[in-house]
């Protein structure tokens, strides 16, 4: 992935969002920035607006107020697409594969977007498409290789047991080569073994594609062992932000996860 | 050896020469074939050999010497062949390690070996190194092939497998002479290679092998089987193993043909489709497994394939084996087989990436007849070997066209064979090891002064002159009539029938032979529900008079087996009885790795063995403590049956 040195060192920033469905407020006043080559964790109790904050980022949700800077343009309102364009990937909490596609197949399709040709080469496989389809699963190849799946490369992914799917679609988020990896909750449900390769794949992709990641996980240990910084939600509110250290002994956020009566 | 050497094998002695030799005879012919990114890259013998200059003359410039050891750790990659070959090429001795060895278990290998040197893999293997670095002042350079995760290791010893190679492509222009006269200063004598036997019994030990063990080994074999330079294998089994050294490495490089390495260890079975080797060696585990996944997924699959695998399979029984053998069989079955070649074997083989397999060997432990006749019924040629480590692999094989599923064939061109006393087979020959590294004492033992190796294992000759392995040699006991009794040789016969799980055999010193037997609970249990015998557990089900019979029937026809060879004759199962808890590690009966402790179970249930022996007792009542699940004990109470048979 070519390394990008003309943009200022916080490659996201968010300004005063405010989202709510409703008169619910989901998000209230949330401001932070990411900088660029960072593995970055929003951390927080169920229901804090964790995944509402990683929707904003992304263009599934349009915040009422705020603003994001994303590579340094502002965006108030940008559409998934857009944002995919832009740079920005994402893994969802609840597997989003297509089930009767091959491993593959699911991460080629995170190279849609990389592919010129039309539709008319595309079908015909000739000239120009064929180049690029080859072109485009030498990439796709290479992530195969690096998440160690060339086992599965053609097994449908519905048949693949929960942590293998959430590798692969890992994969097809790192085919897109984006700038700023959004994963929501990567380990969950799965084994220690499983959590292990994942924090090690998450470690490496950082390190060897100096891409930004920013991860909702529940288990804290891992959080703790990959970020180098965090912002706590508790009710839609940030209530803590900086790095494990700070974190671990803030008193708002050991409120937060033990339970203290609130006041509003 | 079996004729004399020609002119030409003294030429090529060692494996750098016969790199050269095929890299001018077939020099764009593949050599190696690795997969990656999803593509089958190869390496003709040209390339192989420019691979090998490089890496030697680069580990030349870091200052290896000759006689010096390089330690080889890693799955199956050209790369790490090639590692092998160019430490050679130096005078070198390489080492290969078990890849899946923890730290501490390398530690002993590689300071017994003495080695300085150590290709691995990948990270996960340096890290290894760089764990017991410090207990290792002997280990001086390491040097890694794949790149991954290594960014970050800065430290000088550590090297990258490719500047390695550079380098020695700057040092060649220096000391343009120097490959080829290194490769000329050694000889068949030299040392080729250790290999560390993996040691059941106390610490694992150097076997010291030479080229001539190697070459004349794999050049034997070659000749046995008629292998060709258009043979394809595929490297999976563990670099360390000999047998590895023997089919992807010495007969490779004697004969010239292509060994493929899969992507890696989880792809085997579908590299194995792609490539379709031609000449393939499984141990007995991995056929079974090839067997059962193809029932089950018969099970499963419509009416109509099954009635044709079925009706076909039966007609491969009694018809494929004979064609196989060169025997005379019907016009009308050979149509049929034809017919089942083209729309039940050839599907089948062609899916399981055999379709192109000549000649299969298996070897390390008893197979199962079932599995075997399975496999030759389709018609691939497999065939069972006898080795060791200390022979170079190679003691007995079965010729083709005399191959029986329970011997291990004919002693091999060149090897002699004898028996002691005691029935422990005795072999001498080409392959005999040099010595153990550092161990005169451990040689001796094993190797007498005429070279005459011990193997531990007792057997005998069947009427064909075929050798049959039945145990250890230690544990083969007599009984008062003098037959030989070997337990594990029996136990083994029961234990491939599926209904059976356990069986304690016991004989040494006795009348008659007698068994234990423990039945597995879902091959008997799915046998009970089809025929509505309903039971309220393991110790009822065992008890049952039905399943007594089911037994019955296996014990017998193990005795008809036992019958037919005039040695153990007299060995056959008279008195047996169905226990009523399955062997179970928690109870020390047997170890975490499912062996028998035979001295444990005579402890614990003599009164059942000595209510065997006595022909007035036809039940017994026993109460024996049981460690359940959740780590209680608790007493299980049982009155059990004995059961005599007619011996035949």
């Amino acid at each position: 992935m070519p390394a990008q040195n003309n943009y200022p060192e916080i490659i996201l920033s968010v300004d005063q969002i405010n989202l709510s469905f409703g008169g619910v407020k989901a998000l209230e006043d949330i401001n932070f920035d990411i900088r660029k080559k960072e593995i970055f964790a929003i951390i927080g109790p169920n229901g804090a607006g964790k995944t509402s904050m990683l929707n904003v980022i992304n263009g599934f949700y349009h915040p009422q107020h705020g603003e994001i800077r994303f590579k340094g343009l502002h965006r108030k309102q940008m559409r998934p697409h857009e944002a995919a364009v832009q740079g920005i990937a994402r893994t969802f909490q609840n597997v989003a594969l297509f089930k009767g596609m091959t491993t593959l197949n699911n991460i080629m399709s995170g190279r849609n977007l990389k592919m010129k040709s039309n539709i008319f080469w595309q079908a015909l496989y000739y000239g120009p498409a064929r180049k690029e389809e080859m072109e485009n699963r030498e990439v796709v190849e290479y992530i195969i290789d690096f998440l160690e799946i060339q086992s599965i490369r053609r097994t449908p992914v519905g048949k693949l047991p929960y942590g293998l799917q959430k590798r692969v679609e890992l994969g097809r988020a790192l085919a897109m080569e984006p700038d700023l990896l959004l994963l929501d909750e990567p380990m969950a449900g799965m084994n220690i073994e499983e959590k292990q390769d994942m924090c090690r794949f998450i470690l490496d992709i950082n390190e060897q594609f100096g891409t930004t990641i920013v991860l909702i996980e529940h288990d804290m240990s891992v959080v703790m062992d990959l970020s180098e910084r965090m912002i706590v939600l508790d009710y839609g509110r940030k209530i803590a932000e900086g790095n494990p250290d700070e974190i671990r002994s803030n008193q708002k956020v050991i409120d937060a996860y033990l339970g203290v009566a609130h006041s509003n | 050896m079996t004729e004399k050497a020609s002119k030409k094998d003294n030429v090529f002695d060692t494996i750098p020469k016969l790199m050269l030799h095929h890299a001018r005879e077939r020099g764009n012919s593949p050599a190696n074939r690795q997969k990656e990114l999803g593509i089958w890259n190869s390496w003709t013998w040209n390339q192989v050999a420019d691979e090998v200059k490089s890496l030697a003359l680069g580990l030349a410039s870091l200052g290896f010497q000759r006689g010096e050891k390089l330690a080889v750790i890693g799955n199956n990659r050209p790369r790490l062949y090639w590692s092998m070959v160019a430490t050679q090429v130096l005078g070198g001795i390489p080492v290969p390690l078990y890849q899946d060895s923890v730290a501490e278990e390398m530690l002993y290998v590689l300071e017994n070996a003495d080695v300085k040197y150590a290709i691995v893999q990948n990270q996960e293997q340096t890290d290894k190194l760089l764990e017991i670095k410090e207990r290792l002042p002997k280990l001086e350079h390491i040097c890694y092939e794949e790149p991954r995760g290594m960014r970050n290791y800065s430290k000088e010893f550590i090297h990258y497998y490719k500047d390695i190679q550079e380098n020695g492509k700057i040092f060649q222009d220096d000391n343009p002479d120097f490959f080829l006269s290194e490769i000329e200063k050694s000889h068949g004598n030299d040392i080729a290679i250790f290999l560390y036997t993996s040691g059941t019994t106390g610490a694992p030990k150097g076997v010291v092998l030479t080229f001539n063990n190697l070459i004349i080994s794999s050049r034997n074999g070659i000749k046995f089987d008629s292998l060709t330079s258009e043979e394809e294998v595929l490297a999976y089994l563990p670099m360390a193993w000999v047998g590895d050294n023997i089919f992807s490495f010495g007969q490779a490089y004697v004969a010239g043909y292509c060994v493929n390495c899969p992507e890696n260890r989880e792809t085997v079975t579908t590299d194995l489709k792609e490539i379709g080797p031609t000449y393939y060696f499984a141990p007995p585990a991995i056929y079974e497994n090839v067997l059962t996944k193809v029932m089950i997924r018969m099970e499963d699959a419509g009416r109509l394939k099954r009635i044709m695998f079925k009706y076909f399979m039966d007609l491969a029984k009694s018809v494929g084996i004979r064609i196989l053998d060169g025997k005379t069989v019907s016009i009308k079955d050979r149509l049929l087989y034809k017919t089942g070649n083209f729309l039940v074997y050839g599907p089948l083989l062609n899916n399981l990436g055999l379709s192109r397999t000549r000649l299969a060997y298996t070897a390390g432990e008893a197979i199962g007849p079932e599995i075997f006749e399975f496999f030759r019924s389709l018609g691939i040629n497999i065939k069972q070997l006898y080795g060791q480590t200390e022979a170079t692999v190679f003691v007995c094989a079965q010729p083709d066209g005399e191959v029986k599923a329970d011997t291990v064939g004919k002693a091999y061109p060149g090897v002699e064979l004898r028996l002691s006393d005691n029935n422990e087979v005795f072999y001498r020959g080409p392959g005999v090891f040099h010595s153990y590294y550092k161990s005169p004492e451990a040689t001796a033992e094993t190797k007498d002064s005429e070279g005459w190796v011990a193997t531990g294992d007792a057997g005998f000759f069947d009427d064909d002159g075929h050798l049959k392995i039945i145990d250890r040699a230690k544990d083969v006991g007599r009984m008062k009539d003098g037959t030989m009794f070997a337990p594990k040789y029996i136990e083994n016969k029961l234990k491939f029938f599926p209904y059976i799980k356990e069986v304690v055999a016991f004989g040494n010193e006795k009348i008659f032979a007698s068994a234990l037997i423990c039945i597995d609970i879902e091959a008997v249990g799915n046998w009970a529900e089809k025929r509505n015998l309903a039971y309220s557990g393991y110790t009822d089900l065992s008890a049952r008079k039905e399943v007594y019979d089911l037994v019955q029937d296996c014990v017998e026809s193990v005795n008809t087996d036992l019958a037919r060879d005039e040695k153990l004759r007299g060995s056959q199962i008279r008195r047996y009885l169905l226990l009523h808890k399955e062997l179970d590690a928690d109870d020390g009966e047997i170890t975490r790795t499912r062996k028998v402790r035979r001295s444990t179970i005579s402890d614990k249930y003599s009164e059942l063995i000595d209510a065997l022996d006595d022909l007035q007792q036809t039940h017994r009542e026993i109460e024996s403590e049981m460690t359940f699940e959740d780590g209680r004990v608790g007493n299980v109470k049982a009155d059990l049956q004995i059961r005599e048979l007619n011996l035949v």
